[in-house]
C-alpha cells in the first residue's frame, strides 16, 4: 500500500513538473539583426536567461537583415502573421501604431525611470516601444588641426555658433590641406538625410512638419527660418566645403581617417574605428548652434509588442526582462551604441565615467531630439531627403521646400490627417 | 590564291578588336574587381579603389573575408535554396510555357488571339503592384503535403515557385519562335499519325534548342535574382534565397570585403549556368540547321 502511494506521488508530481513545462506559451520575436554575430549572441543570451527565468513564457527569435526589416513586418501585417514581439526603428513607431501592427506596453510602474528620452517610444500619450540603446551623432574633429587653425573647441555649454562655423569651415577651405573641410555623408541616401541632417533644420528653427499639430508642413518646413537653412545648406556645396551626392562610398568610409576631410558629421557606430586609427588625437564635438539650440536626432532600434499577440503581457515581461542594466551594457559593448540608462552606462567600456565614448552619452542626453512623432514622418523623412539632395545639386531653395511642403500636405490630407482609429 | 590583305584592312581590323576589346574590358572588370576584392581586407579595399590596384591581387590578399562571410550568414543554405527554387521554376516554366505556346501557335481555338493577347498584356504590369495581393491569396490557398492539407503558403519552396511557373514573356518568346518554324514539319507529323502531344515532343522539342536556351537563361536570371517576393514570403530563414541573404552584409559598419566574398559565391552558379546553356545554344543551332 505504502509503495503504491509513493508510485502514485511519484506520478503526480511528474505530471506536475511536466504539465508545467508543457504550459511554457510560446512568444514568437522578429529581431533586425540578422547578419550581425555579435548582436545574434546578445539576442540569444537574453531570450535564455528569460526562457530560464520563469516558467510561464518561451520566446523563439527569427532574425531579418536590417534592411529588409520593415517591409517584411508590413508584408506579415497584411497576411496577418506578425509575431508577438517585434523591434522597430523609433521614427517608424508610430505609423506602425497608427496602423494597427503595435499595441502599448505593459511594463511596471518605473520600469523606465533614468531611460534616455530617446529609447522611448510615445505615441498618443502611451509607450508602444522602448530600446536598450540610442545612438548619437557628432562633430568629429582632430585636436591637432583644431590646434593649428586656432579653432575653438566647443563644449555641450558652449558650441559653436552659426556664424563660428561657417568662419571655421572657410579658414579649412582656404588653407587648402583639405579636399573638403567637412564629410556629411552625402552617398548615404537612406534615413540618414533626416536623422543626420534634420537636427540642422530644428537648429534653424524649422522642421519636417508643424509639432503644434502634425497636420501640416506649412511654415515649418517652407518658412522663413526652413528657408534660411535651405540657403545655408546649398552654401555648403556651392563653396565646396563638404561633397555632394556623388560621394563615393569609400571616401566617406575613410576620408576623414585618412585627413582628406577635416570635420566629419557622423554617428558614435564609427567612433570605435575612428579612435583606433586616430588614438587621442580625435574629438567628438557637439552640434553647431544654428539659432535655436544645437541639437542632434534621438531614438533607434525598439522593442514592441504587435497587435494581433494573443500574449501581450507576456511579450511585455520579455521585453522589462531584457530592460536589464547588465543587457544594455552587453548590447552597448558589443555594437558600440549608447546605453539607455546611466547605470548602464557605468558598467560599460566605452561609456563610463573616462570612457573613450563617454562624450556620446552627454550629447544623447542634453542634445538629442526626437523626429517628428507621427504616423507620416515615414513619408516626411522621403519628402525631406529629396528636398535636401534637390538643394545639394543646385535646386531652387524655395521652389524644393515647397514642393516637399504640398507633397507632406497632401499624404496628411490622403490619409485622412493620420486620424487614430478609435 | 592567297588572300591579299592592304594596311589599311589590318588597321581596320586592329581597331576593330582594339574597340571590341575595350567594349569586353568594360564587362569584366567589375566582375573582376568584385572577385579581387574578395580577398581583401576592408581598408586595403576601400584604400584601392582609388586606383588600379582594385583590379589587382596585391597587398594583403587571404581567404578571410569568405570564411567571414560563412560565419555570418547561412551561405550555403541560402545558394541551396536559390538554386532549388530557380531550378524547378526553370524547369517547370519551360515545359508549361512551351506547351501553351505550342497550343497558340499550331492549334486552332475560339478566342485564341483575345487569349494571346491578354496574357502578353501582362507584361506592362509590374509585380509591385500585385505583389500585395498575390501575398493575400497565397496566404489564404491549401497545400497537400505531408502533414496532409495545410492553409497558407508563407515560409515554404511552393510558394516561392508555383506563382512564377508562367509568365508572359517566356509564353512570348516560345510562340514567335514556333510561328517561324517550318509548317511542313507539323503536317507531315500529323500524316504520318502523330498525336499532338507527340508532334510538341518529338517534333518541335528537339528542334527548338535556341529558344528553351534563351528562356531558360532569361528565367534563369529572373528566378536567382528575385528579392521581394521571397522576402515578403519567406519570413523563416530556412527558405530565404541568395538575394535575401545579400542584405545579412549590410550593417552600420559595412564589411565590404565579406559582400565581395558573398557576391562571388553566389555569382558562380549564375556563370556556370549562363556557359552551360550558351554551349547548348550554339549547338542546337548547328544540329537542328535552323537559324532565327
Amino acid at each position: 500500500m505504502k509503495s503504491l502511494r509513493l508510485l502514485t506521488t511519484s506520478l503526480a508530481i511528474a505530471t506536475a513538473m511536466s504539465t508545467a513545462a508543457f504550459a511554457q506559451t510560446e512568444l514568437t520575436m522578429w529581431y533586425h539583426g540578422a547578419g550581425s554575430t555579435v548582436e545574434r549572441d546578445l539576442i540569444n543570451t537574453i531570450i535564455s536567461d528569460f526562457n530560464g527565468s520563469q516558467s510561464d513564457w518561451t520566446v523563439t527569435l527569427q532574425e531579418f537583415p536590417q534592411a529588409a526589416y520593415n517591409d517584411s513586418v508590413v508584408a506579415a501585417a497584411v497576411a496577418g502573421n506578425l509575431p508577438d514581439i517585434i523591434d522597430v526603428d523609433g521614427p517608424v513607431m508610430p505609423n506602425w501604431a497608427w496602423a494597427g501592427y503595435m499595441q502599448p506596453l505593459q511594463l511596471s510602474e518605473g520600469a523606465l525611470d533614468g531611460f534616455l528620452p530617446g529609447a522611448i517610444g510615445k505615441y498618443n500619450g502611451e509607450v508602444y516601444s522602448v530600446g536598450l540603446w540610442d545612438a548619437a551623432i557628432a562633430m568629429y574633429a582632430r585636436r591637432s588641426t583644431l590646434e593649428k587653425f586656432d579653432i575653438r573647441i566647443p563644449t555641450l555649454d558652449e558650441p559653436w555658433t552659426r556664424e563660428e562655423f561657417d568662419e571655421i569651415l572657410a579658414t579649412l577651405k582656404e588653407s587648402g590641406e583639405f579636399e573638403y573641410p567637412l564629410n556629411l555623408g552625402m552617398a548615404d541616401q537612406g534615413e540618414w538625410y533626416p536623422y543626420a541632417f534634420g537636427p540642422f533644420l530644428w537648429s534653424f528653427g524649422g522642421d519636417m512638419v508643424d509639432r503644434s499639430s502634425y497636420q501640416t508642413a506649412e511654415g515649418a518646413l517652407n518658412g522663413d527660418a526652413a528657408i534660411e537653412f535651405g540657403e545655408w545648406w546649398q552654401s555648403l556645396f556651392t563653396n565646396e566645403y563638404a561633397p555632394g551626392t556623388s560621394q563615393d562610398m569609400a571616401d566617406h568610409e575613410t576620408g576623414f581617417i585618412d585627413g582628406d576631410y577635416a570635420l566629419q558629421w557622423n554617428g558614435n557606430w564609427v567612433a570605435v574605428n575612428t579612435l583606433n586609427a586616430l588614438g587621442d588625437d580625435v574629438l567628438f564635438l557637439p552640434a553647431p548652434d544654428f539659432g535655436t539650440g544645437p541639437k542632434i536626432g534621438g531614438a533607434s532600434w525598439q522593442f514592441g509588442v504587435s497587435a494581433t499577440s494573443e500574449h501581450p503581457e507576456g511579450a511585455s515581461a520579455f521585453i522589462e526582462f531584457a530592460l536589464q542594466p547588465e543587457y544594455l551594457a552587453a548590447f552597448s559593448d558589443g555594437i558600440g551604441l549608447i546605453p539607455a540608462t546611466a547605470e548602464a552606462a557605468a558598467m560599460t567600456e566605452n561609456y563610463k565615467e573616462g570612457g573613450p565614448l563617454e562624450v556620446f552619452y552627454g550629447l544623447s542626453e542634453a542634445q538629442a531630439t526626437l523626429r517628428p512623432v507621427t504616423p507620416g514622418y515615414v513619408f516626411q523623412a522621403l519628402e525631406f531627403r529629396k528636398a535636401l539632395s534637390d538643394i545639394a545639386n543646385g535646386a531652387d531653395v524655395v521652389d524644393a521646400l515647397d514642393a516637399a511642403t504640398d507633397a507632406i500636405n497632401d499624404d496628411i490630407a490622403r490619409n485622412n490627417n493620420y486620424a487614430t482609429a478609435q | 590564291m592567297a588572300a591579299v590583305t592592304s594596311p589599311n584592312q589590318n588597321l581596320k581590323t586592329s581597331l576593330k578588336y582594339l574597340l571590341l576589346i575595350l567594349v569586353a574590358l568594360v564587362f569584366v572588370f567589375p566582375i573582376v574587381f568584385m572577385v579581387v576584392s574578395s580577398f581583401k581586407p576592408d581598408a586595403q579595399l576601400l584604400r584601392d579603389t582609388s586606383s588600379f590596384n582594385a583590379f589587382l591581387p596585391v597587398g594583403d590578399v587571404s581567404l578571410d573575408n569568405y570564411f567571414a562571410a560563412f560565419e555570418r550568414a547561412p551561405v550555403g543554405l541560402f545558394v541551396f535554396n536559390s538554386i532549388l527554387v530557380t531550378a524547378i521554376t526553370v524547369i517547370g516554366s519551360l515545359f508549361l510555357c512551351s506547351m501553351a505556346a505550342f497550343a497558340f501557335a499550331f492549334l486552332e481555338f475560339r478566342g485564341k488571339s483575345i487569349v494571346l493577347s491578354i496574357i502578353i498584356a501582362t507584361l506592362i504590369v509590374p509585380f509591385e503592384t500585385i505583389a500585395v495581393p498575390m501575398l493575400m491569396v497565397v496566404n489564404a490557398l491549401p497545400w497537400l503535403g505531408s502533414d496532409g492539407i495545410t492553409w497558407g503558403w508563407l515560409n515554404t519552396y511552393h510558394v516561392q515557385i508555383v506563382p512564377f511557373l508562367a509568365d508572359a514573356l517566356t509564353i512570348f518568346l516560345f510562340v514567335q519562335f514556333f510561328r517561324d518554324l517550318p509548317k511542313e514539319l507539323i503536317e507531315a507529323a500529323r500524316l504520318d499519325g502523330a498525336s499532338w502531344f507527340q508532334v510538341y515532343s518529338l517534333v518541335i522539342v528537339p528542334i527548338s534548342g535556341p529558344v528553351f536556351a534563351t528562356a531558360a537563361i532569361l528565367k534563369f536570371l529572373a528566378m536567382y535574382n528575385q528579392y521581394l517576393w521571397p522576402l515578403m514570403v519567406t519570413q523563416s530563414e530556412q527558405y530565404r534565397p541568395v538575394m535575401v541573404g545579400l542584405q545579412y552584409f549590410f550593417q552600420l559598419n559595412t564589411a565590404w570585403g565579406e559582400v565581395m566574398a558573398y557576391l562571388s559565391m553566389i555569382t558562380l552558379p549564375v556563370l556556370a549556368f549562363y556557359l552551360f546553356l550558351q554551349r547548348a545554344f550554339i549547338t542546337s543551332i548547328a544540329s537542328t540547321g535552323i537559324k532565327g
